[in-house]
């Protein structure tokens, strides 16, 4: 029993990666109190993790994280650093990370054309989409990240479809459909039979109670205007 | 090569073991060399349903411990000739197979066998995803009703996925609709899905139906499998399943409320 009490997972959460060409706890605290001032419950608490790739002077670890924990934020650790900085931010207890390869190029974007402003925004990527050519059954769970997602088959009831972009399905949705899965709101979901358990867009759902009328088991498209999920017909 | 044939459900007594058996025999009748195994370790059922659990001396969990060999095991149906049983172990559970050890007896019986039928427990842990994932074919027993229909849906979903033919990106398993209990008059008055129905939603083809029938009570009871009970309606769907399965084609029979009065049933009223 006494061995169950302690359990290491690895898991995957989202930080926000803080990238700024001056480092120095003056400028980034001014830089910083401004971002923060436009979503100031946004931020609050948020795990963030510093980058340094483009950064060659060790920064003061120390104070950085005194800012930080002064403007409520938590900094987490550092990614991108060389090996010297990385041991620099180590013994001021930070954590080093790996950084992606696709936002290492985001940064370099950046810093090219010598941006000082902080950049927590993500990248800005064309959409891909994602074609299932069966169908997906009951239990089954698909996730078109950073794309659309083209269901040629149907998706039954207990599966669900997930895209950052627009949803398509050509045979009958029973189960769950998200598309807008990132918060982007001008995404659409488009069906040929609406038999859905719920369908969102960008947070936004709705149950099948809502469902019921005139689009019942009919082609169907759900779109968000003014923040209110709208059935269309599929014209 | 021996094709293996997994039945297979999600959702428990729908008529799996039932199915195995009278599928099994049909395969046999036909003059096919033909095994079934009992997957479900711990629930033993198919000994009785197929009337030799007094026969039973080794099983299935002995052949993959090496404690006994095929030979040993396999029991032969006395009234069938080709037929054969691989009876489950009662005092052990699921995990004592493991994927090798299955392997290694499905190889075996594949050298001496045209069919090996997988009759699988219900559920969709390890012993039902042992039983399915060698399969060639699956036989996916359904009754109509909602919660039947959608296990039998998140099963085709782990045929797809979690079987050997998906994880090494082979040929799909062909997968079958074998709609049991069916009874016409309660489809009539909504209170059970139709065929229809049951096929929109699944998206696969139909084997059989078998209408919901005190035959099949009784020879469970007599551990006789139903097909031998060329009589009754159900032994005859069995019959024409079993054809199907073998590659003809056979009309649809008992889907429709049977009228009263001669007339209407020869001009098929």
């Amino acid at each position: 029993m006494s061995d169950q009490s302690l359990e290491l997972k690895g898991s995957l959460f989202p930080l926000s990666v803080l990238s700024c060409a001056d480092l120095s706890v003056s400028s980034l605290s001014w830089q910083l109190k401004q971002k923060l001032a436009q979503a100031p419950a946004f931020f609050y608490q948020a795990p963030i993790i510093l980058n340094l790739a483009d950064v060659e002077q060790a920064p003061d670890f120390h104070a950085i994280k005194q800012l930080f924990t002064e403007l409520k934020l938590v900094l987490v650790g550092v990614c991108g650093a060389s090996s010297e900085l990385k041991q620099q931010a180590q013994q001021a207890g930070l954590a080093a990370l790996q950084l992606a390869k696709d936002s290492k190029t985001a940064v370099t974007a950046s810093s090219n054309t010598r941006q000082t402003a902080v950049v927590t925004s993500t990248v800005n990527v064309p959409m891909d989409s994602k074609i299932v050519e069966q169908t997906v059954r009951s239990g089954q769970q698909v996730y078109a990240k950073g794309a659309d997602l083209i269901v040629k088959g149907t998706v039954g009831a207990g599966a669900e479809v997930i895209a950052d972009g627009n949803i398509h399905i050509y045979g009958t949705l029973r189960g769950k459909a998200i598309a807008g899965a990132g918060g982007d709101s001008t995404k659409r979901i488009f069906c040929y039979n609406l038999q859905a358990e719920l369908v969102s867009i960008a947070g936004n759902y709705w149950l099948s109670d809502s469902l019921q009328g005139d689009f019942w088991g009919k082609p169907a498209c759900i779109k968000l205007q003014d923040d209110q999920l709208v059935l269309a017909e599929l014209a | 090569m021996a094709k293996i044939i997994v039945v297979t459900s999600g959702k428990g007594g729908v008529g799996k073991t039932t199915s195995s058996a009278a599928i099994g025999t049909g395969l046999a009748l036909k003059g096919n060399k033909t095994v079934i195994i009992d997957f479900d370790i711990g629930l033993r059922n198919l000994d009785l349903i197929m009337g030799c659990e007094r026969r039973v001396v080794y099983d299935f969990v002995n052949v993959i411990n090496g404690e006994a060999n095929l030979k040993q095991t396999l029991i032969k149906d006395k009234r069938t000739d080709n037929l054969f049983i691989l009876p489950a172990s009662q005092t052990r559970d699921k995990d004592a197979l493991t994927k090798e050890g299955v392997e290694r007896v499905l190889n075996e019986l594949a050298k001496d066998f045209d069919f090996i039928l997988c009759d699988s427990p219900a559920g969709i842990e390890a012993g039902a995803m042992m039983a399915l994932y060698f399969a060639d074919e699956a036989v996916v027993v359904t009754n109509p009703e909602v919660s039947s229909v959608r296990d039998s849906d998140r099963i085709l979903g782990m045929l797809s996925s979690k079987s050997r033919r998906a994880e090494q990106g082979l040929d799909a398993i062909k997968e079958h609709l074998l709609l049991t209990r069916y009874n016409p008059e309660r489809v009539e008055k909504g209170e059970m899905l139709s065929v229809e129905d049951v096929k929109e939603i699944l998206s696969i083809d139909l084997l059989g139906v078998i209408p919901e029938s005190q035959a099949v009570l009784n020879a469970s009871n007599s551990g006789q499998p139903v097909i031998l009970d060329k009589d009754s309606d159900a032994g005859q769907a069995y019959l024409d399943t079993v054809d199907r399965l073998l590659g003809e084609k056979v009309p649809f029979r008992f889907l429709t409320v049977e009228k009263k009065g001669l007339l209407k049933r020869i001009f098929g009223g």
